[in-house]
């Protein structure tokens, strides 16, 4: 019986002693997924590969499509990157019972 | 009623809101006087973050820029955005968690020491120093302008105005202002892209025009055909394509993205709101807010250009429209007739076999003394003659500045009188608003981390407050000097220095205090130090003494070199921590905790009333 606790309590320890950390490598994850598709659209997309996609993409109405990435759409996928980051990092903090009210 | 009545009711009214609120929300602690108490809601921290990072000179000249040098200004407008995305996931929720007032703070605690801090003191100060004397020259020019003043009036007034609420209302009192600031210049920037959207493309929504058709006249092409059509035919780059090195273009993105990542006064308006999610909901808003004005930005920019070309492209002088004549006068453009037909023509490098497109020789245009005989300042045409010589290898006849296509625009278009007292007014916000937030971060940078954490530790907090005054009136004294007096080739240079500067300091030495245990002190200042050693020598070298470019490292102008520094700053704090203890267990700890996300508002201690 006393075995029997003890390991519950060792169980409760190392699961307090590690949310910290799950909560760490959760956020991590998150935070470099987002930085890939950032990368991907604003050097990639409007820099590295735009002569590519000017010449293979279909155009944005009239704009090429790598110019219309360089000019407009990567600011507009900036501001949803960051609109994703606030709803899944709220999200993970909930998981791991970091909740502040506003 | 004259379009100078309706300027000045226009500036009139929004200065009495501004005072409003600056005197209802002004400073009653030190907590209130460096982040608001803490407790802004993340819409308004976002429009005052918004405000705060749009200067005059985004406001002014980026349109401007984008309409002369088109797919390559790109760099700026990701640049500026992009790096938003970077502050938010990778510094402002950690910093905010560790809930100190200062951006130095942080650099000194988690490396533990003072050296380190005072390094980061000094670029913050530097970095807050070369913006805030384009604000001032900024609001100087404008003022002038609307009331006839003189500069140094212009100037003048600005400081007091802006010592008046950031001096006395701290924090929240620029921040509520600011909420204001942002709501005019929106309005001032989208308004006349609107009149002129509809006008030329026939679409509501600039953004929708920019990639429509181009309607004016009864015929209906592309409208960025069109525009490159215009460019080829003159003799420019084509519109949608670029002329700079794939290389060159993504390190000046590189280093503007992180350099605004590094930003102190940006950083520092994420210390306002409540918690670590409030935070990151914030910077959401901010960025939305930035976008409106850097989506509309390309379109005014294209717009105008087509404007711009058709209006004054092979009309004579004498049918040239008024606005064209006002801008002679003062200066922001200029007419040689190198062909003596009489007519306006303008031509790109491409029309030029000799691959120049300069109107005269030397920078900027200057003019005969107002007391020299009429025949040398006044041309046969009744134009402003100059005293520049004209450049002779090239036919292009037109100059003009980068800041004429905001300023002009709605002249150009043709559009009612109050759309122009809005943007004048768009112009004052966008400058107070940013030199304020500047303003706040100079002054504590000196009074809290220079006089109470380096100079003298026993500093009350009254005291401090004090200290925080005497500095935003020295350091407006100084920025007002240098506005009404400025070094001006020096400060167009020293922009690129400021974000060379935090790309290769404060962005590499905030990211791994924040998210590496095993970088120690003395990686830390190392990395620092020849992170900033590199850049500033790089930027001075080719600035200021004369390197010319084939000595370019990859090509790589001075503007992007600070992506350079910062790789340099990475591996030289990593291998000289690699080599070295590493910290002490209570920065490790400290590092954990930051990561930890709630609890950022309880730790405060000490908050007094002033």
């Amino acid at each position: 019986m006393a075995n029997k606790t003890s390991f519950h309590l060792l169980l409760l320890l190392t699961m307090k002693l590690d949310h910290p950390r799950a909560h760490r490598s959760a956020c991590l994850k998150i935070t470099l997924i987002l930085l890939l598709v950032w990368f991907v659209v604003s050097c990639c997309g409007g820099i590295f590969f735009r002569d590519w996609l000017d010449a293979n993409m279909p155009s944005i109405g009239s704009a090429p499509f790598g110019f219309w990435i360089a000019q407009q759409g990567s600011i507009i996928s900036f501001v949803l990157i960051l609109i994703v980051y606030a709803v899944l990092m709220n999200r993970l903090d909930n998981k791991h019972g970091y909740t502040e009210e506003n | 009623m004259t379009q100078g009545l309706l300027n000045g009711i226009f500036i009139g009214l929004t200065f009495a809101i501004y005072i409003t609120i600056a005197i209802r929300s002004r400073a009653g602690s030190t907590k209130e006087y460096y982040t608001a108490g803490g407790g802004v809601s993340p819409i308004a921290n976002g429009m005052a973050t918004a405000a705060d990072w749009m200067s005059a000179a985004t406001f002014i000249s980026m349109a401007g820029t984008v309409a002369i040098s088109g797919y390559d200004a790109s760099r700026f407008l990701m640049g500026w955005t992009g790096g938003f995305v970077l502050l938010t996931v990778l510094m402002v929720p950690y910093l905010r968690k560790f809930n100190k007032a200062t951006v130095p703070d942080f650099v000194g605690d988690r490396y533990y020491s003072r050296v380190a801090r005072g390094v980061a003191v000094i670029c913050a100060i530097f970095i807050c120093m070369t913006y805030i004397m384009g604000q001032m020259r900024g609001v100087g020019v404008v003022f002038s302008q609307l009331f006839g003043i003189g500069v140094p009036a212009g100037v003048l007034t600005g400081a007091a105005i802006v010592f008046f609420y950031a001096g006395l209302g701290g924090m929240k009192g620029i921040t509520y202002t600011q909420v204001a600031q942002y709501c005019v210049m929106a309005f001032a920037y989208t308004i006349p892209a609107i009149f002129i959207a509809m006008a030329m493309t026939g679409n509501v929504i600039p953004q929708l025009g920019l990639i429509g058709n181009y309607t004016v006249g009864g015929e209906s092409v592309p409208f960025l055909q069109k525009l490159n059509n215009i460019n080829t035919e003159l003799g420019f780059q084509e519109y949608t394509s670029g002329k700079m090195s794939t290389i060159n273009m993504f390190c000046i993105t590189a280093a503007l993205m992180c350099g605004t990542a590094g930003l102190p006064h940006v950083i520092v308006r994420f210390f306002t709101v409540k918690n670590v999610k409030s935070v990151r909901k914030s910077a959401c808003w901010t960025l939305g807010f930035i976008a409106v004005i850097y989506l509309t930005a390309p379109t005014i920019g294209a717009f105008s250009r087509v404007n711009l070309i058709e209006k004054l492209h092979n009309t004579s002088y004498a049918e040239a429209p008024d606005w064209f004549k006002a801008f002679e006068n003062t200066g922001q453009m200029a007419w040689v007739d190198k062909n003596g037909d009489g007519a306006i023509q303008y031509f790109g490098a491409g029309k030029s076999d000799m691959g120049t497109n300069s109107v005269f020789q030397g920078k900027g245009p200057t003019y005969p003394a107002y007391d020299a005989p009429e025949n040398q300042r006044i041309g046969s045409q009744g134009q402003r003659l100059l005293a520049n010589k004209a450049d002779d290898s090239n036919p292009n006849e037109l100059y003009f500045g980068n800041d004429i296509m905001v300023m002009a625009n709605p002249y150009m278009a043709g559009l009612p009188m109050w759309v122009i007292a809005l943007l004048m007014a768009g112009c004052i916000a966008a400058a107070l608003s940013t030199a304020a937030g500047l303003l706040l971060v100079l002054s504590t940078s000196i009074s809290h981390d220079l006089m109470k954490k380096i100079v003298n530790p026993k500093l009350t907090d009254k005291e401090e407050v004090k200290y925080a005054r005497m500095a935003s009136f020295a350091a407006l004294v100084v920025a007002a000097y240098f506005g009404i007096n400025p070094p001006s080739a020096f400060i167009a240079k020293t922009v690129a220095f400021a974000f060379g500067l935090a790309a290769s300091s404060f962005f590499p030495t905030l990211l791994m205090g924040i998210f590496s245990k095993r970088v120690n002190r003395e990686g830390g200042i190392a990395g620092m130090f020849c992170g900033i050693a590199f850049t500033s020598g790089y930027i001075v070298y080719f600035q200021f003494l004369g390197g010319t470019t084939d000595q370019l490292l990859f090509g790589i102008t001075p503007e992007g070199i600070g992506f350079v520094g910062m790789l340099i700053n990475f591996a030289v704090a990593f291998s000289v921590s690699a080599f070295t203890s590493p910290p002490p267990k209570h920065v490790q700890e400290m590092v954990e905790n930051i990561h930890i996300p709630t609890g950022a508002g309880e730790a405060e201690t000490h908050d007094f009333e002033i």
